[in-house]
């Protein structure tokens, strides 16, 4: 190991910065690989990772890695982006509280963006907790949570629920549109539509999960799975050790990030979720309905859930002409082979989802010149 | 949006930590981890701890890539 790795404090992310051992391990993915395979990661902030450090295109050629459904800002349905979009507009007395990522996303005719250039209250936060504090800072008016996310975020949205309720609070609401990400990759495995040997699992959303929730991808598809981290050595050493498996003949779920994530997962906001939140079929952007990948509120949060509260009925799900986003998704394509790609449609002006949050696959294929 | 960062837990005041990140003190919400305690690492995601760092398995992971 090289000296400077124990020079500094850790930080535990410089150290995996490192050019050198980056280096080196890519020298021994080169040595041992010797497979044709194709290699899917399945998180969008890996997604933004691999593009911005170059990955794809340091591995040898035998190895293509795709990009999957790992944006949840591309996943979340435009039926739903427009009901969004229809309430702000019909309920001008209501303040929308959202995820930055969310604001420029297309639905069929307009953007969260353009209903707040046009008047409507919409705020972005950072935490959701910043909702709670709208909502006792203006008891007299309603703040409606428009919530996405995958695992990783869905707890912080059930613990703000709890927290609300404690507080005893009467003019929050959330909707809720989160997705549980292992039924989207079974549904993807039977789709049949692609070839996937092996997966690079979502770091974060594992930490929640824990690694045996991905488990089913090892022993019923027979593909190996590594949970990795976002850093590039943990990139690459995830890689690396997928090739592994591959080379060996062998399909496990395995832990690179193992400073993170454990095989159970974080039990404590798992119950938190739990408390708070159903499983329930939920509608992905470009892929349909997925059979119990979605969280409703139980009834026991009733008086927190925005759907009760307020009519919000869906609205048309019609997709931006020429956009290939769905097959994107699916990881049919890569970004390049849309006839929008670049031209008229790029980050400045994203025509469909998958170009505007810097995990979405066309934005991180754009920003890092398709590296 | 799964973007989380390694902090460390200065100090702690009731379901809330001061969290050092990156050389600057953010708080964060205590409500999904389990048994939190001051000087330890955990990571931060909107605003919540949701897992701390197993600086044990840090160092191991950075000794097998040293041996690869
Ligand atoms: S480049 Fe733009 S239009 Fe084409 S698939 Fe990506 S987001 Fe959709």
């Amino acid at each position: 190991m090289s000296k400077s790795m124990h020079q500094k404090k850790p930080n535990f992310i410089d150290e995996y910065r490192e050019r050198e051992a980056a280096t080196r391990i890519l020298e021994k993915i080169h040595a041992i690989s010797t497979k044709k395979i194709t290699i899917m990661e399945i998180c969008g902030t890996h997604t933004h990772s691999v593009s911005k450090y170059g990955i794809r295109n340091s591995l040898p050629p035998n190895i293509t890695l795709i990009s999957g459904p790992g944006c949840p800002v591309c996943v979340t349905a435009s039926s739903d982006i427009n009901r969004i979009i229809d309430f702000v507009e019909t309920h001008p007395d209501v303040t929308v509280a959202t995820f930055g990522d969310m604001m420029r996303v297309p639905g069929s005719y307009s953007t969260l963006s353009e209903a707040k250039a046009n008047g409507a209250d919409i705020r972005v936060v950072y935490s959701p907790l910043n909702a709670i504090e709208f909502a006792e800072k203006d008891p007299d008016k309603e703040v409606l949570l428009f919530a996405v996310g995958f695992e990783t975020t869905s707890p912080t949205v059930a613990a703000t629920i709890k927290i609300a309720k404690e507080k005893g609070l009467k003019n929050l609401s959330v909707l809720a549109l989160h997705k549980l990400t292992p039924p989207a990759m079974r549904a993807l495995m039977d789709s049949g539509g692609i070839h996937i040997d092996g997966f690079i699992c979502p770091g974060h959303v594992t930490a929640i999960t824990g690694s045996e929730a991905y488990a089913f991808l090892a022993r019923e598809y027979k593909a190996p799975c590594v949970v990795a981290g976002f850093e590039p050595v943990d990139l690459l050493l995830g890689v690396y050790m997928l090739v592994k498996q591959l080379e060996e003949g062998r399909a496990n779920i395995e832990i690179e990030y193992s400073r993170i994530v454990h095989p159970n997962g974080n039990k404590k906001a798992q119950q938190v979720l739990l408390d708070v939140f159903t499983p329930t079929d939920a509608l992905w952007r470009g892929i349909g309905e997925i059979p119990g990948s979605g969280l409703k509120i139980k009834e026991a949060y009733s008086g927190f859930d925005a759907e009760r509260r307020f009519e919000i009925p869906s609205g048309p799900e019609i997709e931006p002409d020429g956009c290939d986003c769905a097959s994107v998704l699916k990881g049919l394509i890569t970004p390049p082979e849309c006839a929008l790609f670049g031209t008229a449609c790029t980050p400045e002006r994203p025509v469909g989802p998958c170009m505007v949050s810097s995990e979405g696959t066309c934005a991180a294929y754009y920003r890092y010149k398709s590296l | 949006m799964c973007l989380a960062i390694p902090g460390k837990i200065l100090s702690i005041d009731g379901d809330t930590a001061r969290i050092e990140v990156l050389g600057s003190i953010k708080k964060a919400n205590l409500a999904l981890l389990d048994n939190p305690c001051e000087g330890e690492y955990v990571l931060v995601h909107a605003g919540f701890v949701i897992e701390r760092v197993d600086t044990k398995r840090a160092e191991e992971t950075l000794s097998l890539i040293g041996e690869l």
